[in-house]
């Protein structure tokens, strides 16, 4: 270790930082379109129409069940096949990812909606809200209040998995150290580099899970 | 009113409602009890539809409540209802809880639904109350915010679902005070009680129930004097000796 050079580290950060942006940005993508895409999902597997219920418990479970890496290389390869033109690695992997993420967060999302008391919905009912009403005003914040720690959680994972995207030639934060890494054959300073970088950020993200949870239950 | 026309309703193989058979008039107040599993608390869900049943029908001010066409949302904004676990909002305060149905259902301004929110609190007596949130009100006081938040919708008539069970004893009396106010200012009510004293005091007429049937449906007096059914006397017995 006699020879860590933190100069390379430094002379590297600004593309580095351009690689962090690329995770960032996937991480923050997947988690809006997962928590939209999820909540529909939810609604669809607890909706009494038992076609939609089936149709999504069938796209969750079939998504649960595939490695991350296998929808990656699948969207990648299957998505210019169906809209006829390439579209790029990084639109790629980000469809994959909501696509992926929605599924994930579709459980969490209904173990949410089903910690609210069946009696709640009742009573909005009672009101003469119609369902959309009393799950857009009642139940739903209920759900989300009780469900984000689990949602930040998921998050953090998420911010992780984004390294995956390496498989199919995006640039991301992982990648972006691995250039440089090789070109200057900075193997140990690039990756200590990285690893903290990744710890710093998810430990935030921890931190700040445990300090909403402590808010929120008060 | 209310018509309650040989409702019938099962789980699967189990029949909770056996050819039930009733009405509450308009102005009129109407108590049902009987023992826990009797199928009172089903029997007043069916009337707003919060249950679905099978056979038989209800109709409310004319509306029938089993027709598949039937707007029930716009049914129930109708009717108020109370539930034994009050049921409040827990993630807004008392003043939104009482304003969302007015400004999500029948289109009142923030400013309009605010208002009456504050006169009904301060009907029964909680003006003081309107920025907390549920959690920070007593069982007592929750349950009365329940029935003003069901009085904000100038509903015709009121159902209400074992209102005080839930209540440690010496909060039953505010509630029942403000059920006895609205009953003597003319409201239409259905009540599920065990309180017998709420029933004498106020009821045109009890309704007992035992095993999904209606056993008794009689004006009060005659209910309390001479009920007919060997199994609404025990009932009686039991109840009223303490």
């Amino acid at each position: 270790m006699g020879d860590f050079d933190f100069d390379v580290i430094i002379t590297a950060i600004p593309f580095l930082l351009s690689g962090l942006k690329v995770t960032l940005i996937l991480t923050v993508t997947a988690i809006i379109g997962g928590v939209i895409g999820g909540t529909l999902l939810a609604l669809a597997r607890l909706s009494s129409f038992k076609p939609l219920s089936y149709l999504a418990g069938g796209y969750v479970n079939f998504l649960r069940s595939m490695p991350l890496i296998l929808v990656i290389f699948w969207f990648y390869f299957l998505v210019p096949l169906i809209v006829g033109r390439p579209i790029g690695g990084f639109y790629s992997v980000l469809i994959a990812f909501v696509m992926f993420e929605s599924a994930y967060y579709c459980e969490i999302i209904r173990a949410g909606i089903q910690s609210v008391s069946k009696g709640q919905a009742m009573a909005g009912k009672a009101l003469g809200l119609t369902y959309a009403q009393s799950m857009q005003f009642v139940v739903l914040p209920q759900a989300f209040h009780n469900m984000v720690p689990v949602l930040l959680t998921q998050g953090i994972v998420l911010f992780q998995d984004t390294s995956l995207v390496y498989v199919v030639g995006v640039h991301d934060f992982l990648v972006s150290a691995d250039i440089i890494a090789n070109r200057d054959n900075r193997l140990i300073e690039m990756y200590m580099a990285v690893a903290v970088v990744y710890f710093l950020m998810c430990t935030m993200g921890s931190l700040a899970v445990r300090i909403l949870q402590k808010r929120l239950a008060t | 009113m209310i018509q309650i026309e040989n409702l019938g309703k099962n789980y699967g193989a189990f029949q909770v409602l056996k050819n039930c058979t009733t009405q509450v008039l308009k102005g009129e107040v109407v108590v049902v009890c009987g023992p826990s599993g009797s199928g009172k608390s089903t029997l007043i869900k069916c009337v707003n539809g919060l249950e679905p049943f099978q056979d038989g029908n209800i109709h409310v001010d004319g509306t029938s409540v089993g027709e598949k066409k039937t707007d029930l949302p716009k049914l129930r904004s109708k009717i108020g209802m109370v539930f034994q676990n009050y049921e409040l909002f827990p993630h807004i305060s008392i003043l939104e809880n009482i304003g969302l149905a007015q400004k999500k259902v029948l289109n009142r301004s923030a400013e309009e639904a605010d208002a009456r929110s504050m006169e009904l609190l301060k009907r029964v007596g909680l003006s003081e109350q309107a920025e907390k949130y549920p959690a920070q009100l007593s069982g007592g006081q929750q349950q009365r915010v329940a029935i003003a938040r069901a009085l904000a919708m100038d509903p015709i008539a009121m159902l209400f679902d074992e209102p005080t069970s839930a209540l440690d004893p010496e909060m039953i009396n505010e509630v029942l005070d403000v059920m006895v106010e609205l009953a003597s200012d003319g409201m239409t009510m259905m009540v599920v009680t065990h309180e017998m004293g709420f029933a004498k005091k106020v009821a045109d007429r009890v309704v007992f129930m035992d095993e999904g049937h209606i056993l008794e449906d009689l004006p009060k007096t005659e209910f309390f004097k001479s009920p007919k059914d060997q199994r609404t006397k025990e009932f009686l017995s039991r109840i009223l000796t303490h």
